[in-house]
């Protein structure tokens, strides 16, 4: 049987593309709108995170995804404290798929209706995407969610909320505002003894103007912000309850499997699918594009079926491309190449051709999947003139657009039902979700019934974006004296986050340059982005320059930091900490790395040693972080924990090798990750400067790889320049003292 | 027809012998809290109990499990039958979770929690290496060293 092709979107190359449609600057006041479309009962937002019911119930809409990252509970806690509450009576909810929630509105336009205390403009004017880019979407990434819709829209939220029931009591009561306090979500009059609560003010307050810059609280005045309150999502995640996009189920539903084209950007040629359909269940064979699915009354029969459908792809210049390949072609653009302006200071070529002595060395590392505990999946029930659509996204609202414009249909009849997702780490932001997205739509468009489709783990792990692949060659310049005088880096691209190959340490010249790095394979933001790759670089190589100079790598550092006061305290506490310096267990070494990503500053000490057959084991790291201040200090080791041990994931196993122009790897065994046999002791030491707050999904994982690698130097003589570590032998042949 | 019972309710189920229980529990009668991670017994997020022993259900074929008791995430604190704590209806286990802050996006946790539950019946009192032997699941998360702490705080319980 064939069926016809439908037109395929293919993916563009702008976040979103294609989505960033009617939206209007201007718009009637945001909570006066919520109050339109999100109320019932006594129930009145007061501003448009916060509503509030008569029995005193808060209900405060979180317009981020939850991932595990504890966001959620997080913002809530910013609202909760600006407003006074009690954090009994609060009730969180995901913001629903709609333009009131886009982040635009959260950094700009939110400005607009109250004002952003003008402390707080930097880090609007910094968000971590460009403000046109998001208008229209709802990302959750960047760690950025506390450092921006927190520390702006939902703190400003609650504090203008407080504002305006203290006003509404003032009126109520007839007494002046300022003899008035607030208290555990009630308003209290001392002097009369008279107390309301806020439930009692919720409809008066919500008529009246939001006030322009409402205060923020100082940290003295924080009861709920800097506790290490329990997140909200626990519990549904300990008995099977909490639903992610997998778990979408109706008793009409059907589900498909699917075949992509295996070498990117390929067309499907021929579908022979007679066999398959004769297998119970089955209902259809779709063809698109660049793919072939089966549709069936269970996953499990659609998958069988899949394997039985004979099918070919068309040929492509790239069906030959290797690893190897790209190696060798990444090799020679940095032979061949000096690249364009990353950063120059000084004059490092000069440097170079006066040095006493010159340093080389060569990195790499492969590209990597992310592999998300949930295979990417998504239901869409598609009712002609409108559509349904559940499935867990770092973006709901730019999802449900893209559904929206693959379908034809205008995006307010795409309703989107928003879960909670089965990791993140980058692979559910738009462009590298829409693979799935697009073709679950296209699928879901052919029956009148809810469809779900389901990446298999190997579809997963082989229709990703990937971590890029990156080859980087770095040069040394030292005096007589053994001084360094020159840095001297150039790298594969593209330069995803600016910044992130820069470093800290003061070397008078250095010069930063990019190569062009572009292959086939699809590319995309993994956790901490172009840091995780940086970090492993310049961290390695800032050790080899210490070995090199005769100096401790940890005095190294701290003598080249006097600048930066912030690089050298997580330093000397991690150090402290660790025990670096003192007696180690014998055949335990100490490697060090630091960096700072999203706002915050890591600083992590891997203790290792090689077990009986010679592989590296980590018993230990020991991470200080200066995120500024720690909304939930338990939220900030937790996600320590996690970004360390993605991070080790990638260092220890990780890797994504092309053979014939198509990925090699397809499930765990081929990429495997840490497990708790592999999984080293953590602890974590929060360092409180007080400033703005930092992110924390991904400032974690960058240091590790080196911390590790340079820990194994120390250990065996061995210097890893490439990953991941489990590809190298080691032995413990010529030891370099732990000084 | 494939006979056996989930959390203490039997089914019927007309479907192939050959089918993983994961599938039938999932799409057949409706209980997701059972995950999908892998397919290939790797992972172990689609571990539930057969007679109390937890297996990976992904590559269990119904056909297997014909005339037995399979118990999923959603019956656990029942088939321990009386050690519900707060919040009611909680195996011990499940609390620990709690207490412990343990599950990040909680993909894996049901899988993570049913494995730890059986493993520490058999080893009420795990050492590190034991735990690192008996404990293969994947946790992306990296709830790890948080796992490791809630099994050595329920066998000190």
């Amino acid at each position: 049987m064939k069926v016809s092709r439908r037109r395929f979107i293919v993916s563009t190359a702008v976040v979103g593309g294609g989505v960033l449609i009617g939206y209007s600057a201007t718009r009637p006041s945001r909570h006066s709108r919520a109050n339109k479309e999100l109320t019932k009962g006594s129930e009145r937002f007061i501003t448009s995170f916060i509503k509030i019911d008569k029995e005193n119930e808060i209900t405060i809409f979180v317009p981020h995804s939850e991932m595990g990252q504890g966001i959620h509970t997080a913002l809530s806690m910013m609202a909760a404290d600006e407003l006074d509450a009690n954090w009994e009576d609060i009730k969180i909810e995901q913001a629903p798929a709609i333009d009131l929630f886009a982040n635009g509105d959260l950094v700009k336009g939110f400005a607009g209706e109250f004002g952003v205390p003008d402390a707080l403009m930097p880090l609007v004017n910094m968000s971590a995407f460009p403000i046109a880019e998001i208008m229209n979407l709802q990302i959750t990434g960047g760690s950025s969610s506390v450092r921006y819709t927190g520390e702006t829209a939902m703190r400003t939220a609650g504090a203008a909320a407080r504002n305006m029931l203290l006003e509404a009591a003032a009126i109520r009561l007839s007494v002046p505002i300022d003899e008035l306090t607030t208290e555990l979500s009630h308003v209290n009059h001392n002097a009369s003894g008279q107390s309301m609560s806020y439930g009692q003010l919720a409809a008066d307050a919500a008529l009246l103007e939001p006030p322009k810059n409402p205060t923020l609280k100082d940290r003295s005045q924080f009861t709920i912000m800097g506790r290490a309150i329990s997140r909200n999502d626990i519990p549904a995640k300990v008995d099977g309850s909490a639903m992610f996009g997998i778990d979408a189920h109706s008793d009409d539903m059907l589900f498909a499997a699917i075949k992509l084209a295996p070498v990117f950007g390929t067309k499907l040629a021929s579908v022979d699918a007679t066999e398959a359909l004769t297998l119970r269940g089955v209902k259809r064979v779709i063809e698109l594009e660049d793919s072939f699915a089966v549709v069936a009354d269970s996953y499990w029969r659609a998958k069988n079926a899949l394997a039985l459908v004979d099918a070919t792809f068309e040929a492509s210049e790239n069906d030959s491309i290797s690893s190897s390949d790209i190696d060798a072609r990444f090799s020679k653009e940095l032979d061949e190449n000096n690249g364009s302006k990353d950063k120059e200071v000084g004059d490092a070529e000069a440097e170079l051709e006066v040095a006493a002595d010159i340093l080389e060395a060569n990195y790499r590392v492969p590209y990597l999947a992310h592999a998300a505990m949930e295979p990417m999946n998504c239901t869409v029930h598609f009712k002609g003139d409108a559509a349904e659509v559940w499935t867990s996204t770092q973006d709901a609202l730019g999802t449900a657009g893209r559904v929206a414009s693959v379908a034809g249909l205008p995006e307010s009849k795409v309703t989107f039902h928003q879960t909670y997702c089965g990791g993140g780490f980058g692979r559910r932001v738009p462009l590298l979700n829409s693979n799935v997205i697009d073709h679950a739509t296209l699928i879901a468009m052919e029956f009148d019934v809810p469809v779900k489709t389901i990446f298999s783990r190997e579809d997963d792990m082989q229709q990703d974006h990937y971590r890029p692949a990156v080859h980087n060659n770095f040069k040394a310049a030292f005096d007589v004296n053994n001084n360094v005088t020159a840095w001297h880096s150039r790298f594969t691209g593209p330069i995803s986050v600016p910044g992130a190959s820069h470093i800290p340490y003061a070397i008078e010249n250095q010069s930063i340059r990019v190569v062009d790095g572009k292959t086939h394979v699809p590319i995309g933001p993994w956790r901490s982005v172009d840091h995780t790759q940086q970090t492993f670089f310049t961290e390695s190589f800032i050790d080899e320059i210490a070995n090199r100079a005769g100096v401790n790598p940890y005095q190294f550092r701290i003598n080249l930091l006097q600048a930066h006061p912030r690089h050298r305290k997580v330093l000397e506490v991690a150090a402290e900490a660790a025990g670096y310096g003192e007696n180690l267990q014998e055949g335990h070494a100490l490697g060090i790395a630091v960096q700072e990503s999203f706002g915050s500053f890591v600083a992590e000490i891997a203790e290792v040693s090689l077990n009986k057959d010679n592989q590296p084991v980590v018993h230990k790291v020991t991470c200080a972080i200066d995120c500024g201040w720690a909304v939930n200090p338990d939220i900030v080791e937790a996600q320590i924990e996690s970004g360390i041990i993605f991070g080790l994931s990638a260092a220890m196993y990780g890797e994504i090798t092309i053979e014939n122009g198509r990925v090699a790897q397809g499930n765990f065994p081929d990429y495997e990750v840490v497990r708790m046999a592999s999984s080293p002791k953590i602890e974590v030491h929060i360092v409180e400067s007080g400033g703005a707050p930092g992110g924390l999904g991904e400032p974690a994982t960058p240091p590790i790889a080196a911390a590790v690698t340079n820990a194994l130097y120390i250990l065996t003589g061995q210097r890893v320049r490439d990953l991941p570590i489990m590809n190298h032998e080691f032995s413990i042949g010529n030891p370099v003292a732990q000084v | 027809m494939a006979t056996f019972k989930v959390n203490g309710i039997e089914h019927i189920l007309d479907i192939e012998p050959e089918m993983p229980l994961l599938w039938a529990i999932r799409d057949e009668i409706g209980l997701t809290g059972t995950k999908f991670g892998c397919g290939i017994a790797s992972c172990g997020a689609c571990t539930v109990h057969i007679n109390g022993k937890a297996v990976r259900s992904c590559v269990t074929p119904v056909s297997a499990v014909e005339g037995q008791e399979i118990t999923t995430i959603e019956g656990l604190a029942v088939a321990l039958g009386g050690t519900a704590t707060s919040p009611p209806g909680l195996a011990a286990v499940q609390q620990a979770w709690i207490d412990h802050q343990i599950p990040q996006c909680g993909y894996c946790q049901s899988g993570m929690i049913m494995a730890v539950s059986s493993f520490l019946a058999e080893n009420p009192n795990p050492s590190d290496a034991e735990i690192d032997a008996g404990i293969t699941n994947i946790c992306r998360c990296g709830s790890y060293p948080r796992v490791r702490k809630a099994i050595h705080a329920l066998a000190n319980a």
